[in-house]
C-alpha cells in the first residue's frame, strides 16, 4: 500500500473540525454526539493496534453517518474493513478476530440490521465465555432510534432483545461526553458490548469534551437532575425529553429527579434504589416499545427490593406496541414526548 | 493410492483413524451404560475426512470442528479423556460440564474454536481467525468443516463470500455424507458436486474421495499450502456417507439397506489397511502393537473420565462475563512490526480505484449529507432543537442549516434498502 505523507493526510479539515485525523486529542470547542463517537474510535485505534473497524461502507465512504470518516485514510485497509452486506459475516469475523486478541468495532449501518446477525450475537458471541472460557472483546455499534422519519426499518430500538442475553453488555448513552467515554470503555472491555447511538442526537447536541483520555464506567447510571418528589428513569434521546418535562414540572412545584441509566446491562440497581428511597415514586421513560421494555424489568426489581419504599405505582411512558410508522403524524403519536412524560409525572405526583 | 508420504506419516494417519474409531466405540459403550448425558453423534465411516484434513495443518494453525470431527480434535492434540468427559458432562472436561460433545475449544495452546449447534456459523468466525492471523503476521491457516446440510444455511454463503473478498487463508471442508438428518442431499442441494458452489465465490475447489485418507490428506495439504501462500479460501468437497443415524437415537431406517451395504464395503479403515499391507508399510504384528497401544490408552483415559466428578451445582451461576485482566489477559501475538499498522505507515489515500476508469473521490467529510435525520423543515427543526436543548451551560445547539440546503440534501437522500 502506498505510504502517504502524514501531514498531507491530516491536512484537510472540515468546517466543524470534525476530521478527527488531526490528532488523538480533542481539538477544543463543543463537539456533536457523532463527532464524539468518531473521536473515541480514532483515539482507541491510535492507542492500540489491536483495535480495528469492520462494517458496511465504513472505509472510503466513512460510514453512512460519517462516524468513521477519516479512519481509513489514517489507519489503512487492514484496520478499516469495508465488508459485503453480510451482518452475520461481520459479527462472525469480528468474533474470530477477537479470539486472536484483536478488538474489533463492528458497525451496523442502522442498528435495525442487527436482527440479521441475531444468531451470531446471542448464540456464538454471548455464550463463549460461559461455555468454553473464550472471551470475545468486540463492540457492535450503530445508529438507533426514531424521531427522524426513518420508517419501520431504520428507527428501531432493539436493545431489549440483547438485555435478555446473558454474556452481552448493553450501553445506550445520551450525551457526547458519555458516548465517547463509554465507547472507549467498551473497546477496552473483555466482553462483547452492544453500543446503541441514538441518531436523533447525532447532530442535535454539542458538548465540550476533555482534551485528555477518559472513560466512563460501564454499568453506572448518572443523576442528571436532583429532585425529591419523584424519580424519572430514562436513557438516550428520552433522557432529554425527561429533562424537558422535569423543567415544566418544576414550574408547578414538582421536583423530579432524572436518572440517565446509560448502561442497560448490567443495570445500575444501586443508583435506582437510592433514588427511590428518597422520592418513593418512579416513572420510567423509554423510546422502546412498552411490552418487554426495560421499565417492566425495573418494576420487577423495585417490587423485589424496594416494595416498602414505593408510595405509588411504577408508571411507564413508552412507545406504542407497534412497528415504528413512517408518516410524521403517525410517528409523533407513536413516540413518547415531553407532554406525555409531564402528564404521567403529574398523575404519579398525586400519590 | 500412490506411495509418496513418509512411513511415519502413513502410520500416523492409520493411528489417528483407529484412535478416532476406538474413541467413538468407547463412547457407544458409555452411552449404553447411561454414562453419556446427552446425545451421541457418530463419524463412523467418515474418519478419513477428519483425520486426513486436520493432519495437513501445522501446530500454529487453527481449526474448528463440527460434531463429527472428533478425529480432527485428536490429531490436533486433544486427549481422548477430554472427549469422554465432554460427553459425560464432567467437571474436569474442557467446558467443566457447561457444554457437551465436540463443543469445546482452546484459544491459547491448541488453537481450537468451539462450534455451536447452529450450522454454518463457524465459517465467518474462522474467516475472522484467518484474517486476524494474517494481520498479526502469523502466517496461519484456519480450517473448518461443514456438512452437505449445513451448506444450505445463509451464513455459509455470507461467511464464504466474505472470506473470498478478503482472500482469507481459510480452508473449508464440505463433508458430503449424503444425509442431513433424514433428508437426502438431493433435497438439500440440487447439484451433483457441492464443490461447484466454490464457483459462486470465485475460489478454488477440489473434490476428493472422503474414504481415502491419503487422498484426503494430500488434497488438504495442497489446499492449506495454497491458502497459506495467499491464494485465498479453498473449498474441498469430501464425498462419503453417514453410516449411523443422525445420533444414537436415530436408527436411520430412511436410508436404503443397499446404500449402507455399498458404503460399508468401502470402509475407510479397511481400505487403508489393504493399502498399508500391499505396500508393506504395516504387518500384522505392528498392527496388533498399535491396537494394543490404543486399548491401553483408552482404558486409562476412560478411567480418568469416569472418576471425574460432576460440576458442583452452584457452578452454573459462574463465568458469564470475563471479569478483566485477572480473568483473561488478552494480548495478540504480534509477528510483524506493529508500526506497519500504525500511522504514518498505515495511512493511505482513501479512494476506490476502478480498473480502466481511474480513481473516485475520497469522503466528503464529517458533515456530508446523511440518509435522513436532518430533513424536517427549518421551522419545525428549530422547534425540535428548542425542545431538545440541554439545559446545562456547557452545551450548545448545533446551528441549523438553511431551509434551501436542507431541501437539496433531502432530495438527494435515499434509503439504501
Amino acid at each position: 500500500m502506498p505510504e502517504v505523507n502524514e501531514s498531507k493526510t491530516n491536512g484537510s479539515k472540515t468546517s466543524n473540525g470534525s476530521k478527527a485525523a488531526n490528532g488523538s486529542k480533542s481539538v477544543g470547542g463543543p463537539v456533536t454526539f457523532l463527532e464524539a463517537i468518531k473521536q473515541a474510535m480514532f483515539e482507541e485505534m491510535e492507542r492500540d493496534p489491536a483495535v480495528v473497524v469492520i462494517g458496511e461502507d465504513v472505509g472510503v465512504y466513512g460510514g453512512a453517518f460519517k462516524t468513521s470518516d477519516g479512519l481509513l485514510e489514517r489507519f489503512g485497509w487492514e484496520r478499516v474493513i469495508d465488508t459485503p452486506i453480510s451482518e452475520s459475516a461481520i459479527i462472525g469475523a469480528a468474533c474470530g478476530m477477537s479470539y486472536l486478541g484483536l478488538r474489533p468495532i463492528c458497525e451496523m449501518q442502522f442498528i435495525d440490521f442487527i436482527a440479521c446477525c441475531f444468531n451470531q450475537l446471542t448464540n456464538f458471541v454471548a455464550k463463549g465465555h460461559y461455555l468454553w472460557n473464550a472471551p470475545a472483546p468486540i463492540v457492535v455499534r450503530g445508529p438507533s432510534g426514531g424521531g427522524v422519519h426513518g420508517g419501520p426499518f431504520h428507527s428501531a430500538n432493539p436493545e431489549m432483545y440483547f438485555v435478555h442475553t446473558p454474556g452481552l453488555k448493553v450501553i445506550y448513552p445520551s450525551t457526547p461526553y458519555d458516548a465517547k467515554g463509554l465507547l472507549k470503555a467498551a473497546v477496552r472491555d473483555n466482553n462483547p458490548v452492544l453500543f446503541f447511538e441514538h441518531k436523533f442526537l447525532y447532530r442535535r447536541i454539542k458538548e465540550e469534551l476533555p482534551t485528555e483520555d477518559y472513560t466512563v464506567p460501564i454499568g453506572k447510571a448518572a443523576v442528571r437532575r436532583e429532585g425529591r418528589h419523584l424519580t424519572i428513569l430514562s436513557y438516550a434521546a428520552m433522557m432529554h425529553t425527561s429533562l424537558e418535562a422535569a423543567e415544566a414540572l418544576a414550574k408547578e412545584g414538582i421536583e423530579a429527579e432524572v436518572i440517565d441509566l446509560r448502561t442497560l446491562l448490567p443495570l445500575d440497581e444501586e443508583t435506582i434504589l437510592k433514588s427511590v428511597k428518597k422520592t418513593n415514586k418512579v416513572l420510567v421513560v423509554h423510546e422502546d416499545t412498552k411490552t418487554g421494555g426495560i421499565a417492566g424489568e425495573i418494576a420487577a426489581i423495585l417490587c423485589e427490593k424496594a416494595f416498602g419504599d414505593l408510595d405509588g405505582p411504577l408508571m411507564r411512558v413508552a412507545s406504542l406496541d407497534t412497528p415504528v410508522p413512517y408518516a410524521p403524524t403517525l410517528e409523533d403519536y407513536f413516540l413518547p414526548n415531553a407532554k406525555k412524560v409531564f402528564a404521567a409525572a403529574k398523575e404519579l405526583a398525586k400519590y | 493410492m500412490k506411495k509418496d508420504l513418509t512411513r511415519q506419516q502413513y502410520l500416523d494417519l492409520y493411528y489417528y483413524m483407529l484412535l478416532n474409531r476406538a474413541v467413538e466405540d468407547t463412547m457407544v459403550k458409555l452411552f449404553r451404560q447411561n454414562k453419556i448425558v446427552g446425545g451421541l453423534y457418530s463419524s463412523l465411516g467418515q474418519e478419513a475426512i477428519s483425520v486426513g484434513s486436520a493432519y495437513a495443518l501445522e501446530k500454529k494453525d487453527w481449526l474448528a470442528p463440527m460434531i463429527r470431527n472428533i478425529g480432527a480434535l485428536l490429531v490436533k492434540g486433544v486427549p481422548p479423556r477430554d472427549v469422554f468427559m465432554q460427553h459425560m458432562a464432567k467437571y474436569d472436561s474442557p467446558t467443566k460440564g457447561k457444554d457437551g460433545t465436540s463443543h469445546f475449544g482452546d484459544l491459547d495452546n491448541l488453537h481450537i474454536v468451539s462450534p455451536i449447534s447452529m450450522l454454518g456459523d463457524l465459517i465467518p468466525v474462522m474467516a475472522g481467525v484467518a484474517i486476524a492471523g494474517r494481520y498479526l503476521g502469523q502466517k496461519i491457516v484456519a480450517m473448518t468443516w461443514i456438512g452437505d446440510g449445513g451448506s444450505s444455511t445463509g451464513v455459509f454463503h455470507e461467511g464464504l463470500n466474505f472470506a473470498a473478498t478478503q482472500k482469507a487463508p481459510f480452508v473449508l471442508i464440505l463433508e458430503n455424507n449424503l444425509w442431513a438428518y433424514s433428508t437426502p442431499v438431493r433435497r438439500q442441494v440440487p447439484l451433483a458436486n457441492l464443490a461447484d458452489r466454490a464457483k459462486a465465490y470465485g475460489i478454488a475447489s477440489y473434490i476428493v474421495d472422503g474414504n481415502d485418507v491419503v487422498a484426503m490428506y494430500k488434497t488438504a495439504k495442497v489446499a492449506v499450502d495454497r491458502a497459506r501462500a495467499g491464494e485465498g479460501p479453498i473449498l474441498i468437497e469430501a464425498k462419503s456417507f453417514r453410516r449411523m443415524g443422525h445420533a444414537q437415537h436415530d436408527p436411520a431406517e430412511y436410508v436404503p439397506k443397499e446404500m449402507r451395504a455399498y458404503w460399508e464395503a468401502r470402509d475407510p479403515i479397511l481400505l487403508y489397511e489393504k493399502f498399508l499391507a500391499s505396500e508393506k508399510i504395516l504387518d500384522a504384528k505392528e498392527k496388533k502393537g498399535i491396537e494394543d497401544k490404543i486399548d491401553a490408552l483408552l482404558q486409562k483415559e476412560r478411567d480418568f473420565a469416569e472418576n471425574s466428578p460432576m460440576p458442583p451445582a452452584e457452578f452454573a451461576a459462574e463465568g458469564v462475563y470475563c471479569t478483566g485482566d485477572d480473568c483473561h489477559k488478552i494480548q495478540p501475538k504480534w509477528e510483524r512490526d506493529k508500526r506497519e499498522v500504525m500511522p504514518p505507515k498505515s495511512s493511505v489515500t482513501a479512494v476506490w480505484t476502478v480498473e480502466g476508469f481511474g480513481a473516485g473521490k475520497g469522503s466528503s467529510g464529517g458533515m456530508a449529507p446523511i440518509h435522513f435525520g436532518e430533513t424536517p423543515a427549518a421551522e419545525e427543526k428549530a422547534e425540535i432543537e428548542e425542545k431538545l436543548a440541554p439545559k446545562s451551560p456547557q452545551k450548545t445547539i448545533v446551528k441549523k442549516k438553511s431551509a434551501k440546503a436542507a431541501a437539496v440534501a433531502a432530495g438527494s437522500r435515499k434509503v439504501r434498502r
